[in-house]
Protein backbone atom coordinates (compact mmCIF):
# COMPACT_ATOMS: atom_id res chain seq x y z
CA UNK A 1 0.00 0.00 0.00
CA UNK A 2 2.19 2.56 -1.13
CA UNK A 3 0.85 6.31 -2.53
CA UNK A 4 2.91 6.42 -5.51
CA UNK A 5 0.71 3.68 -7.13
CA UNK A 6 -0.91 5.41 -9.71
CA UNK A 7 -3.69 2.97 -10.00
CA UNK A 8 -6.39 3.52 -8.06
CA UNK A 9 -8.34 6.59 -6.54
CA UNK A 10 -6.88 9.81 -5.11
CA UNK A 11 -4.82 10.57 -2.18
CA UNK A 12 -7.33 11.44 0.48
CA UNK A 13 -9.45 8.46 -0.63
CA UNK A 14 -6.18 5.96 -0.05
CA UNK A 15 -5.45 7.32 3.27
CA UNK A 16 -9.14 7.14 4.13
CA UNK A 17 -9.09 3.85 3.29
CA UNK A 18 -6.17 2.73 4.70
CA UNK A 19 -7.75 4.38 8.19
CA UNK A 20 -11.46 2.63 7.84
CA UNK A 21 -10.56 -0.94 6.29
CA UNK A 22 -9.43 -2.45 9.28
CA UNK A 23 -12.26 -1.30 11.33
CA UNK A 24 -15.19 -2.54 8.74
CA UNK A 25 -13.17 -5.75 8.81
CA UNK A 26 -12.99 -6.05 12.39
CA UNK A 27 -16.69 -5.09 12.80
CA UNK A 28 -17.42 -7.83 10.32
CA UNK A 29 -16.00 -10.63 12.09
CA UNK A 30 -17.58 -9.23 15.80
CA UNK A 31 -20.97 -9.17 13.58
CA UNK A 32 -20.15 -12.80 13.29
CA UNK A 33 -19.00 -13.76 16.28
CA UNK A 34 -21.88 -12.23 18.21
CA UNK A 35 -24.27 -13.46 15.55
CA UNK A 36 -26.03 -15.45 18.41
CA UNK A 37 -26.07 -12.69 20.66
CA UNK A 38 -26.96 -9.60 18.60
CA UNK A 39 -28.25 -8.72 15.39
CA UNK A 40 -26.08 -10.19 12.40
CA UNK A 41 -24.86 -13.21 11.60
CA UNK A 42 -22.78 -15.27 9.48
CA UNK A 43 -24.67 -13.74 6.13
CA UNK A 44 -24.55 -10.01 7.27
CA UNK A 45 -20.91 -10.65 8.74
CA UNK A 46 -19.98 -11.80 5.86
CA UNK A 47 -20.94 -9.79 2.89
CA UNK A 48 -19.39 -7.02 5.24
CA UNK A 49 -15.98 -8.74 4.95
CA UNK A 50 -15.99 -9.03 1.37
CA UNK A 51 -16.71 -5.34 1.42
CA UNK A 52 -13.61 -4.68 3.40
CA UNK A 53 -11.61 -6.41 1.02
CA UNK A 54 -13.92 -4.34 -2.15
CA UNK A 55 -12.92 -1.50 -0.25
CA UNK A 56 -9.42 -2.26 -0.43
CA UNK A 57 -9.99 -2.87 -4.27
CA UNK A 58 -11.76 0.13 -5.25
CA UNK A 59 -9.46 2.29 -3.48
CA UNK A 60 -5.66 1.09 -4.54
CA UNK A 61 -6.79 -0.66 -7.77
CA UNK A 62 -7.09 -4.45 -8.27
CA UNK A 63 -3.76 -5.71 -7.64
CA UNK A 64 -2.97 -4.58 -4.03
CA UNK A 65 -6.16 -6.55 -3.29
CA UNK A 66 -5.59 -9.27 -5.42
CA UNK A 67 -2.47 -9.60 -3.41
CA UNK A 68 -4.26 -10.08 -0.12
CA UNK A 69 -6.77 -12.20 -1.69
CA UNK A 70 -6.35 -13.64 -4.40
CA UNK A 71 -9.31 -15.50 -7.07
CA UNK A 72 -8.24 -18.67 -6.33
CA UNK A 73 -8.04 -18.35 -2.41
CA UNK A 74 -11.60 -16.73 -2.19
CA UNK A 75 -13.05 -19.96 -4.58
CA UNK A 76 -11.13 -21.66 -1.69
CA UNK A 77 -12.43 -20.38 1.43
CA UNK A 78 -16.02 -20.21 -0.20
CA UNK A 79 -15.59 -24.44 -0.45
CA UNK A 80 -14.51 -24.45 2.46
CA UNK A 81 -16.99 -22.61 4.43
CA UNK A 82 -19.69 -24.82 2.64
CA UNK A 83 -17.53 -28.01 3.29
CA UNK A 84 -17.88 -26.78 6.95
CA UNK A 85 -21.34 -25.80 7.41
CA UNK A 86 -22.96 -29.27 5.51
CA UNK A 87 -20.07 -31.44 7.51
CA UNK A 88 -21.70 -29.77 10.87
CA UNK A 89 -25.35 -30.33 9.85
CA UNK A 90 -23.60 -34.38 8.95
CA UNK A 91 -22.56 -34.40 12.34
CA UNK A 92 -26.02 -34.21 13.82
CA UNK A 93 -26.39 -37.66 12.33
CA UNK A 94 -24.16 -39.12 15.23
CA UNK A 95 -26.59 -38.13 17.86
CA UNK A 96 -29.61 -38.62 15.92
CA UNK A 97 -30.90 -35.69 13.42
CA UNK A 98 -29.84 -34.01 10.46
CA UNK A 99 -28.30 -30.28 11.61
CA UNK A 100 -28.67 -31.59 15.67
CA UNK A 101 -27.29 -28.98 18.09
CA UNK A 102 -24.94 -31.50 19.42
CA UNK A 103 -22.71 -29.35 21.84
CA UNK A 104 -23.43 -27.98 25.22
CA UNK A 105 -25.40 -25.11 24.69
CA UNK A 106 -24.12 -23.41 27.73
CA UNK A 107 -25.58 -20.18 29.76
CA UNK A 108 -27.37 -17.52 27.58
CA UNK A 109 -25.74 -14.37 26.80
CA UNK A 110 -22.20 -15.83 27.13
CA UNK A 111 -19.54 -15.25 23.79
CA UNK A 112 -19.21 -19.61 24.01
CA UNK A 113 -23.11 -21.05 24.03
CA UNK A 114 -25.74 -21.53 21.56
CA UNK A 115 -23.78 -25.17 20.54
CA UNK A 116 -23.53 -25.13 17.15
CA UNK A 117 -24.74 -22.04 16.16
CA UNK A 118 -21.51 -19.84 16.02
CA UNK A 119 -19.75 -22.14 14.14
CA UNK A 120 -22.39 -22.02 11.63
CA UNK A 121 -22.34 -18.79 11.60
CA UNK A 122 -18.65 -19.04 10.84
CA UNK A 123 -19.04 -21.44 7.90
CA UNK A 124 -21.50 -19.48 6.65
CA UNK A 125 -19.74 -16.05 6.74
CA UNK A 126 -16.47 -17.96 4.89
CA UNK A 127 -18.78 -19.19 2.56
CA UNK A 128 -21.02 -15.87 1.30
CA UNK A 129 -18.00 -13.53 2.15
CA UNK A 130 -16.10 -15.56 -0.45
CA UNK A 131 -18.28 -16.03 -2.62
CA UNK A 132 -19.65 -12.45 -3.04
CA UNK A 133 -15.58 -11.25 -3.34
CA UNK A 134 -15.18 -14.27 -6.11
CA UNK A 135 -18.41 -12.49 -7.97
CA UNK A 136 -16.78 -8.80 -7.85
CA UNK A 137 -13.28 -10.23 -8.72
CA UNK A 138 -14.81 -11.98 -11.92
CA UNK A 139 -16.72 -8.95 -12.78
CA UNK A 140 -13.76 -6.63 -12.60
CA UNK A 141 -10.88 -9.36 -14.32
CA UNK A 142 -13.38 -9.72 -16.71
CA UNK A 143 -14.17 -5.34 -17.45
CA UNK A 144 -17.90 -6.00 -17.35
CA UNK A 145 -19.17 -3.99 -20.21
CA UNK A 146 -16.31 -3.09 -21.54
CA UNK A 147 -16.66 -5.73 -24.84
CA UNK A 148 -15.15 -2.70 -27.31
CA UNK A 149 -12.07 -2.40 -25.47
CA UNK A 150 -11.37 -6.71 -25.64
CA UNK B 1 -46.98 4.50 11.54
CA UNK B 2 -46.39 7.82 9.39
CA UNK B 3 -42.55 7.34 9.41
CA UNK B 4 -43.64 3.53 7.52
CA UNK B 5 -45.90 5.52 5.00
CA UNK B 6 -43.80 7.92 4.24
CA UNK B 7 -40.62 6.04 3.57
CA UNK B 8 -43.00 3.80 2.02
CA UNK B 9 -44.32 6.87 -0.19
CA UNK B 10 -40.40 8.17 -0.89
CA UNK B 11 -39.77 3.88 -2.20
CA UNK B 12 -42.39 3.53 -4.80
CA UNK B 13 -41.37 7.63 -5.63
CA UNK B 14 -37.82 5.99 -6.13
CA UNK B 15 -38.59 3.17 -7.92
CA UNK B 16 -40.95 4.93 -10.55
CA UNK B 17 -37.84 7.64 -10.88
CA UNK B 18 -35.48 4.47 -11.60
CA UNK B 19 -37.25 3.05 -14.09
CA UNK B 20 -38.15 6.39 -16.04
CA UNK B 21 -34.64 8.68 -15.88
CA UNK B 22 -33.13 8.48 -18.70
CA UNK B 23 -29.49 8.43 -17.13
CA UNK B 24 -28.50 5.21 -16.00
CA UNK B 25 -25.90 6.26 -13.14
CA UNK B 26 -28.98 8.29 -11.68
CA UNK B 27 -31.25 5.14 -12.25
CA UNK B 28 -28.72 2.79 -10.53
CA UNK B 29 -28.37 5.43 -7.52
CA UNK B 30 -32.43 5.44 -7.46
CA UNK B 31 -32.53 1.88 -6.91
CA UNK B 32 -29.81 2.27 -4.13
CA UNK B 33 -32.54 4.84 -2.56
CA UNK B 34 -35.15 1.97 -2.50
CA UNK B 35 -32.90 -0.15 -1.06
CA UNK B 36 -31.99 1.93 1.53
CA UNK B 37 -35.55 3.14 2.55
CA UNK B 38 -36.23 -0.40 2.35
CA UNK B 39 -33.32 -1.26 5.19
CA UNK B 40 -35.05 1.87 7.14
CA UNK B 41 -38.55 0.39 7.06
CA UNK B 42 -37.01 -3.19 8.85
CA UNK B 43 -35.16 -0.99 11.39
CA UNK B 44 -38.65 1.14 12.03
CA UNK B 45 -40.25 -2.85 12.12
CA UNK B 46 -37.91 -3.84 14.82
CA UNK B 47 -36.12 -6.71 12.66
CA UNK B 48 -32.52 -5.27 12.59
CA UNK B 49 -31.10 -8.54 11.83
CA UNK B 50 -32.39 -7.67 8.38
CA UNK B 51 -31.88 -4.13 8.41
CA UNK B 52 -28.12 -4.96 8.32
CA UNK B 53 -28.13 -7.83 5.82
CA UNK B 54 -30.23 -5.38 3.74
CA UNK B 55 -28.07 -2.19 4.37
CA UNK B 56 -25.19 -4.19 2.59
CA UNK B 57 -26.25 -6.22 0.16
CA UNK B 58 -27.45 -2.94 -1.52
CA UNK B 59 -24.52 -1.53 -1.16
CA UNK B 60 -23.01 -4.99 -2.66
CA UNK B 61 -25.22 -4.19 -5.72
CA UNK B 62 -24.88 -0.49 -5.66
CA UNK B 63 -21.22 -1.00 -5.81
CA UNK B 64 -21.08 -3.40 -8.81
CA UNK B 65 -24.11 -2.00 -10.98
CA UNK B 66 -22.03 1.47 -10.71
CA UNK B 67 -18.83 -0.14 -11.76
CA UNK B 68 -20.66 -1.67 -14.87
CA UNK B 69 -22.45 1.69 -15.71
CA UNK B 70 -19.44 4.10 -15.54
CA UNK B 71 -17.43 1.37 -17.32
CA UNK B 72 -19.94 1.81 -20.22
CA UNK B 73 -19.96 3.87 -23.55
CA UNK B 74 -23.62 4.85 -23.62
CA UNK B 75 -24.82 6.17 -20.70
CA UNK B 76 -28.63 7.13 -21.17
CA UNK B 77 -31.15 5.12 -22.59
CA UNK B 78 -33.35 5.83 -25.10
CA UNK B 79 -36.57 3.69 -24.38
CA UNK B 80 -39.98 5.44 -24.48
CA UNK B 81 -43.04 3.44 -23.39
CA UNK B 82 -45.56 3.39 -26.03
CA UNK B 83 -49.44 4.06 -25.33
CA UNK B 84 -50.38 0.24 -25.50
CA UNK B 85 -47.64 -0.85 -22.97
CA UNK B 86 -48.98 1.04 -20.77
CA UNK B 87 -52.58 0.07 -21.08
CA UNK B 88 -51.60 -3.46 -21.54
CA UNK B 89 -49.46 -2.71 -17.78
CA UNK B 90 -52.24 -1.37 -16.15
CA UNK B 91 -54.60 -4.24 -17.02
CA UNK B 92 -52.02 -6.71 -15.86
CA UNK B 93 -51.58 -5.30 -12.59
CA UNK B 94 -56.01 -4.32 -12.54
CA UNK B 95 -56.22 -8.43 -13.19
CA UNK B 96 -53.60 -9.46 -10.68
CA UNK B 97 -55.37 -7.08 -7.89
CA UNK B 98 -58.73 -8.85 -8.61
CA UNK B 99 -57.29 -12.22 -7.99
CA UNK B 100 -55.19 -11.67 -5.44
CA UNK B 101 -57.92 -9.32 -3.32
CA UNK B 102 -59.31 -12.63 -1.50
CA UNK B 103 -56.17 -13.83 -0.19
CA UNK B 104 -55.23 -10.90 0.75
CA UNK B 105 -58.41 -10.00 2.85
CA UNK B 106 -57.51 -13.29 4.69
CA UNK B 107 -53.95 -12.06 5.67
CA UNK B 108 -53.61 -11.32 9.53
CA UNK B 109 -54.27 -8.03 11.03
CA UNK B 110 -50.47 -6.01 10.55
CA UNK B 111 -48.27 -7.77 13.55
CA UNK B 112 -50.79 -8.68 15.73
CA UNK B 113 -51.86 -12.29 16.26
CA UNK B 114 -49.08 -14.97 16.37
CA UNK B 115 -49.06 -17.94 14.59
CA UNK B 116 -48.23 -20.98 16.56
CA UNK B 117 -45.32 -22.11 15.13
CA UNK B 118 -43.88 -19.13 15.98
CA UNK B 119 -45.09 -18.60 19.42
CA UNK B 120 -43.60 -21.56 19.91
CA UNK B 121 -40.52 -20.53 18.69
CA UNK B 122 -40.69 -17.34 20.81
CA UNK B 123 -41.14 -19.45 23.87
CA UNK B 124 -39.00 -22.38 23.60
CA UNK B 125 -36.61 -20.41 21.75
CA UNK B 126 -33.56 -19.44 24.26
CA UNK B 127 -34.31 -22.29 26.21
CA UNK B 128 -33.52 -25.18 23.71
CA UNK B 129 -30.85 -23.51 21.42
CA UNK B 130 -29.37 -21.13 24.43
CA UNK B 131 -28.94 -18.15 21.62
CA UNK B 132 -30.23 -15.11 22.76
CA UNK B 133 -30.78 -13.74 19.64
CA UNK B 134 -34.23 -15.28 18.56
CA UNK B 135 -33.31 -15.01 15.18
CA UNK B 136 -30.05 -16.76 15.02
CA UNK B 137 -31.72 -19.72 17.01
CA UNK B 138 -34.72 -19.77 14.15
CA UNK B 139 -32.27 -19.59 11.63
CA UNK B 140 -29.65 -21.99 12.02
CA UNK B 141 -31.18 -24.55 14.49
CA UNK B 142 -34.88 -24.75 14.00
CA UNK B 143 -35.18 -24.24 10.15
CA UNK B 144 -31.40 -24.67 9.50
CA UNK B 145 -32.45 -27.07 6.38
CA UNK B 146 -33.85 -23.37 5.17
CA UNK B 147 -30.68 -22.01 5.41
CA UNK B 148 -28.55 -24.92 3.43
CA UNK B 149 -30.76 -24.46 0.99
CA UNK B 150 -30.17 -20.82 0.56
CA UNK B 151 -26.38 -21.36 1.18
CA UNK B 152 -26.48 -23.94 -1.51
CA UNK B 153 -28.23 -21.39 -4.10
CA UNK B 154 -25.43 -18.56 -3.37
CA UNK B 155 -22.83 -21.29 -4.28
CA UNK B 156 -24.84 -22.11 -7.40
CA UNK B 157 -24.65 -18.27 -8.49
CA UNK B 158 -20.82 -17.93 -7.66
CA UNK B 159 -19.89 -21.16 -9.81
CA UNK B 160 -22.70 -19.42 -12.36
CA UNK B 161 -20.85 -16.32 -12.19
CA UNK B 162 -17.16 -17.52 -12.69
CA UNK B 163 -18.32 -19.89 -15.91
CA UNK B 164 -20.17 -17.49 -17.24
CA UNK B 165 -17.48 -13.95 -17.01
CA UNK B 166 -14.70 -16.57 -17.77
CA UNK B 167 -13.12 -15.17 -20.42
CA UNK B 168 -11.10 -18.42 -21.77
CA UNK B 169 -11.47 -21.62 -20.85
CA UNK B 170 -8.62 -24.23 -19.76
CA UNK B 171 -6.06 -23.74 -21.78
CA UNK B 172 -4.19 -26.67 -24.36
CA UNK B 173 -0.90 -27.05 -23.71
CA UNK B 174 0.56 -26.05 -27.21
CA UNK B 175 -2.32 -22.92 -27.57
CA UNK B 176 -1.16 -19.26 -26.56
CA UNK B 177 -3.66 -17.03 -24.84
CA UNK B 178 -2.80 -13.47 -25.35
CA UNK B 179 -3.01 -12.13 -22.26
CA UNK B 180 -4.07 -8.22 -22.19
CA UNK B 181 -4.79 -7.74 -18.70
Amino acid sequence: MTNNNTKGMTLIVKTITRLTVGLILLYGIYIVLHGHLTPGGGFAGGVIIALSFIHLMLAFGKDVALKKVSEPIASLFESIGAVLFLSIALIGFVGGYFFLNFIDKGTAFKLFSAGTIPLCNIAISFKVGAGLFAIFVALVLLKIGSKGEE
Amino acid sequence: MFELYALLLFMIAAAIIAVQIKDLLSSVIAVGAVGLGLSVVFLILKAPDLAITQLVVELLCVIILIRAVVKRETTTTEDTYGFLTVIAGLIFVGVFLFFVHPALKELPNFGEPLMRVAKNFIEVGQAKTGASNLVASVILDFRAYDTLGEATVLFTAVIGVLVVLRRTGRKRKDEVIKDDE
